[in-house]
């Protein structure tokens, strides 16, 4: 914007506004005292000529579009240190994420598209892709090389759709698909302390990138394809991992 | 859950509570012996979805007490500011798929100075994308320090970290227990 433009105020009837006043009822945007402690402590502060204050604001006065389109909206993590801090919590993520759903999915980042697009396709929700098979695969393979290969560890155990154990371990796609030996340490411990635990076929993937996306039916499904593989192996809880 | 309403009935726990319970139960025989001499300095990774998002403060000082108890309290050397006033690090919402390198790599300039004001050695991320953004600043900014998972360090603690369990340890640690 030029120096001497003036600020044309917008109609302030628009589906944004609504979308903000169904999900954030308590959020009135005129809460906002511009006191900035959002944007002093937001790391994305600065990132395409924007921060947190200036987004709430451009909203406030109806700019919509003009925020909700700026790529900020995939800097910002939503790490919610701005609510945090923020003496009116007014909840700026949330309004992040509105405004990533503002942008047609496929025009979307594609990395992110494509993990959710992934972790869609089979009840193993996994986002590198890795189906069920391939994860039992990889741990049964990888827990009877360090039986064979590890003196004192030649009883380590890591079950798999263990009915009734009492934990059901989440895992990130990473380490099945690219480090595998990465599992084993925590195997250790868990055999240590005796714990109950098992992996699931179904839903093992600890991700969810159709979170990031911002595309709830996708991310309501994976969380209840997860919860419902938690439900059917009867484990009292559901663990998340590092 | 909550917010498409999943019924469910089963509780969410966090591995990091359990290792300060197992701890405390005498069941996970941690100790910081090995670091005694070697005096490896460590930091810690607040994750944004552990510690602010969720379990707050109390995960926060679970966290740290495991860690202090692996490595010895004068080894560990807190960031500033830390627990839910942690800055995040950048690796979370998608940023590492999200295609926006060069914003990520800025974003994430504010917690390797975090990292590197602390001296530390090591930076234990108990998080995967904290862990993966973290160890990509190190490499893309030159910074010299090693990120590593907990799990890594308590077993090493232990005295049972595998041969091929040590991909994320320094040539500083890479021997130790072998």
């Amino acid at each position: 914007m030029e120096e001497n433009e003036v600020l044309e105020l917008r109609d302030q009837k628009h589906e944004f506004r609504d979308k903000i006043k169904e999900l954030l009822p308590d959020s009135n945007l005129e809460l906002c005292l511009t006191c900035g402690t959002c944007a002093s402590g937001c790391p994305a502060t600065g990132l395409e000529g924007m921060d947190p204050r200036k987004f709430v604001r451009m909203l406030a006065l109806g700019l919509y579009d003009e925020a909700t389109s700026s790529p900020w909206v995939w800097m910002c993590s939503m790490c919610q240190r701005c609510i945090h801090a923020c003496p009116m919590k007014v909840d700026i993520p949330q309004m992040v994420g509105l405004a990533r759903q503002t942008w047609p999915r496929e025009e979307r980042p594609k990395g992110i598209l494509g993990s959710c697009d992934m972790a869609l396709r089979s009840d193993a929700c996994s986002a590198m892709g890795a189906s069920e098979e391939d994860f039992q695969f990889v741990v049964e393979d990888v827990v009877e090389e360090v039986r064979e290969t590890q003196p004192g560890w030649e009883n380590l155990q890591a079950p798999v759709n263990k009915e009734g154990a009492e934990y059901f371990l989440n895992q990130n796609s990473r380490e099945p698909v690219t480090e595998p030996d990465e599992m084993v340490p925590l195997w250790k411990i868990l055999h240590i302390v005796g714990a109950d635990w098992t992996y699931g076929t179904k839903g093992w993937g600890a991700e969810n990138y159709c979170m990031f996306l911002q595309d709830w039916e996708a991310w309501e499904h994976i969380t209840r394809v997860k919860a419902k593989a938690v439900e059917d192996l009867g484990c009292k809880y559901w663990l998340n991992t590092e | 859950m909550q917010k498409f309403n999943v019924e469910h009935n089963f509780e969410i726990e966090s591995i990091i509570r359990l290792y300060a319970k197992w701890i405390r139960e005498g069941k996970l025989p941690v100790n910081s012996d090995w670091n005694k001499d070697l005096k490896v300095k460590f930091t810690v990774q607040d994750p944004c979805q552990l510690v602010r998002k969720s379990l707050g403060d109390p995960v926060a000082e679970d966290l740290r007490f495991v860690v202090k108890t692996a490595v010895g309290e004068e080894n560990f050397i807190d960031m500033q500011p830390n627990r839910s006033n942690n800055f995040c690090c950048g690796g979370g919402g998608g940023y590492l798929q999200s295609g926006y390198t060069e914003a990520r790599h800025h974003y994430g300039s504010v917690k390797l100075n975090q990292i590197l004001s602390t001296g530390a050695q090591y930076c234990i991320a108990p998080c995967h994308n904290c862990h993966s953004q973290i160890h990509d600043l190190s490499e893309h900014f030159e910074a010299g320090y090693y990120t590593v998972h907990l799990w890594t360090i308590l077993c090493l603690a232990m005295g049972c970290l595998g041969e091929n369990e040590r991909a994320y340890l320094g040539p500083d640690l890479a021997e130790v227990g072998l």
